[in-house]
């Protein structure tokens, strides 16, 4: 190799490479706007709401959170690889039907019904998965019609196996005491009462991380959602990338459902419509972008955290109900656009 | 590489098969309920077979319905009437529902009239090309001019003043309406009827009754906000179950009571968790109104002289409980 004749030269600064300093690194992470609409809000309600200033209060608040935020992990990763899931709300129902009515019907031991829901729910998961991949129609379609037949099925089976439209208590079954211990107990800290499914959130966020941050396959959720062609040119098994990230929200609406089902004890069929979207505008709050290849889980956890702080916060300021809905939107607008504002300002500084 | 996720797929599937095997629950399931099955088989009618098509607003998934539905189902059967079901918590589908229901030609027509504007003109179409109709559930001001021969109910907002004065008597002060589903007609004559007559303080709270996380802690989140709150009226009995556990939450003192019942709702009121329910008869309300129609088409009788035949409000407290009891768990109250 003939020496370059550049490199003779003192060293010059590339301009491509040059040093960003920690603070602006910090306003460039995605999540950071979204943090700070959080503590705006909370700051907000804290000054605005008496009994919000609780630490009760903080517990209603995360325990909220965690029921919208772990479905949320799983959907900002599956938004970071460039795909949407609109099934998701309904799988999370279809779950806790599934275990309940399993272990009903044959009357088993409840912890049958919960891997029973566990293979359905990694099965819906890798049916979406495999469908987009293998017809390339864009996700939205796809699992919208997965959404419709879930919906569906949901209440058709139920009613061919029950008789009725919501399954039967199975609280006085074999196991259930486990399985609530497990997905839907209490612990006190200093007087106040948190839900387990807090720490089950917050563990599934610190997974999600460490998963999109440190290794491998972090690195292929980002390639296939930023350009999965190229993504497929430098190696990157997209297929199986992105249906691991379908079967990945599949895992937690397993999750999400047994914690529905043990809090509970027995499952409307019609739940979880709606919820999806839920799930996908915290995600977006975080700092996802709907066209993929951006965004964290700890930014999903803080868009939970936002949409929960603001159903409950809405309600421990008294306001008047028939507004709720029009505060709620207000707020999330509001923790949106600062969102955004962060990030311009930042990247512009 | 394929071999050995085979191999491990096979591993896991022999693994859940043990499971199942050594796994029968010693309690509870399906056994239990198969000791204690009965039911009224009574012989089938011998009148020619007519054809009724029954059109409610359900929105899928609701327990209430399911009573309405098994009533019908139960008269149906033992009239010898094909039963068409169909619903939709949007009026105007409700309307085309109708609508199809005219436009094949059925026998005779069973509807809820939960929006009297929205499906008035449809029913008195069918009523001009001579379609009887019957209207419960919903409806009880209107059903008159919409020219149907009867209706089976209850007056929401009569059953609304029911709960209200019967907080005056057990003293409350503070009561909790919480709302399922925001600007529905029939669960806003609820509680418009509880406020009416309740002398204390009434406040009305919408949850999100397809989420019942969110349904538990909004509750939770308003009785820590207003800690006087003594009573949560809930309209639905899932909804009951999920306020007990708030209220268990919240540290609160205050009582659970509700409108309408399920079969884990009567258990609850044995247990003394929900004090008492209000009842509207929802299986009642399906068997007339298929009944009624039956007698119509084959005997020309009209049940009421004109006027709306109730089937509420009563209550279910824990001095009657266990006369609803056995029938609650055959799903039938």
């Amino acid at each position: 190799m003939s020496e370059s004749p550049v490199a003779t030269e003192t060293p010059l600064a590339d301009e491509r490479v040059t040093k960003t300093s920690p603070l602006q690194k910090l306003l460039l992470r995605p999540e950071l706007g979204a943090l700070v609409g959080a503590i705006g809000i909370y700051v907000f309600f804290f000054a605005v709401a008496d009994p919000f200033r609780s630490l009760d209060a903080f517990s209603t608040i995360m325990y909220s959170s965690s029921t919208i935020g772990i479905m949320a992990v799983g959907v900002a990763l599956l938004m970071i690889g460039g795909e949407f899931d609109l099934s998701a709300g309904v799988a999370v129902t279809t779950s806790a039907l599934t275990a309940s009515l399993f272990s009903y019907e044959f009357s088993t031991n409840v912890w049958v019904g919960i891997f029973v829901a566990l293979a359905v729910a990694l099965a819906i998961g890798f049916f979406n998965g495999y469908l987009v991949m293998k017809t390339k129609i864009p996700s939205f379609l796809i699992t919208l019609g997965t959404f419709l037949m879930l919906q569906g099925a949901n209440l058709a089976v139920t009613k061919l196996l029950t008789g009725q439209v919501a399954s039967r208590n199975i609280s006085d079954m074999d196991g259930f005491g486990l399985a609530d211990a497990i997905f839907a107990s209490d612990f006190s800290i200093a007087g106040t009462t948190f839900r387990i499914s807090i720490v089950w959130w917050l563990v599934f966020v610190a997974i999600a991380t460490w998963l999109l941050l440190r290794t491998k396959v972090g690195n292929w959720i980002y390639a296939v959602g930023g350009d999965a062609e190229s993504a497929r040119a430098v190696g990157v098994p997209v297929v199986k990338t992105k249906i691991g990230l379908f079967m990945g929200v599949g895992f937690l609406a397993w999750f999400a459902g047994m914690h529905l089902l043990f809090t509970f004890n027995s499952v409307q069929s019609g739940e979880g419509v709606g919820n999806e979207f839920i799930f996908i505008i915290a995600a977006v709050i975080g700092g996802c972008l709907l066209t993929g290849g951006y965004g964290t889980a700890i930014g999903a956890a803080i868009g939970a955290f936002i949409y929960g702080m603001t159903e409950k916060g809405i309600v421990y300021a008294g306001w008047n109900p028939d507004w709720v809905k029009f505060f709620l939107g207000v707020m999330l607008l509001l923790a949106t656009v600062t969102n955004l504002w962060v990030r311009n300002r930042a990247s512009r500084s | 590489m394929k071999n050995t996720r085979t191999s491990s797929a096979l591993v896991a599937l022999a693994a859940v098969a043990v499971l199942g095997l050594a796994a029968c629950s010693g309690s509870g399931g399906k056994q239990e309920e198969e000791k204690a099955s009965g039911g009224n088989n009574a012989a089938v009618a011998d009148t020619p077979r007519v054809k009724i098509a029954m059109i409610t607003h359900e929105a899928p998934g609701d327990t209430f319905w399911d009573l309405i539905r098994k009533g019908a189902e139960a008269a149906a059967a033992k009239d010898n009437v094909e039963l068409i079901y169909s619903n939709d918590p949007q009026a105007p589908k409700q309307a085309s529902l109708i609508q199809t229901a005219i436009d094949s030609d059925v026998d005779a027509i069973a509807t809820t009239l939960s929006n009297p504007d929205a499906l008035g003109p449809v029913v008195q179409k069918a009523v001009e090309a001579g379609i009887p109709v019957v209207e419960f559930n919903a409806g009880v001001d209107s059903w008159e001019d919409t020219g149907a021969l009867m209706y089976f109910g209850q007056d929401e907002t009569v059953a609304g003043q029911a709960v209200g004065e019967r907080l005056n008597e057990e003293g409350a002060k503070n009561a909790m309406c919480v709302i399922q589903e925001q600007g529905q007609v029939q669960l806003e004559a609820r509680c418009a009827g509880v406020e009416e007559t309740f002398s204390g303080k009434t406040q009305k709270l919408y949850v999100n009754g397809r989420d019942m996380p969110s349904v538990g802690s909004n509750i939770e989140a308003k009785l820590a906000q207003d800690k006087t709150i003594d009573r949560v009226v809930t309209l639905g009995a899932p909804f009951a179950l999920a306020a007990v556990q708030s209220v268990e939450g919240a540290g609160s003192s205050a009582q659970v009571v509700t409108f309408d019942t399920n079969a884990d709702l009567v258990a609850a009121i044995e247990a003394g968790d929900v004090q008492w329910a209000i009842d509207q008869q929802p299986y009642l309300q399906g068997y007339e109104a298929i009944d009624s129609l039956w007698l119509y088409l084959t005997n020309g009788n009209i049940i009421g002289g004109g006027e709306a035949v109730l089937t509420g409000p009563s209550f279910i407290d824990q001095e009657n409980i266990d006369t609803v009891a056995e029938y609650a768990k055959r799903g039938t109250r």
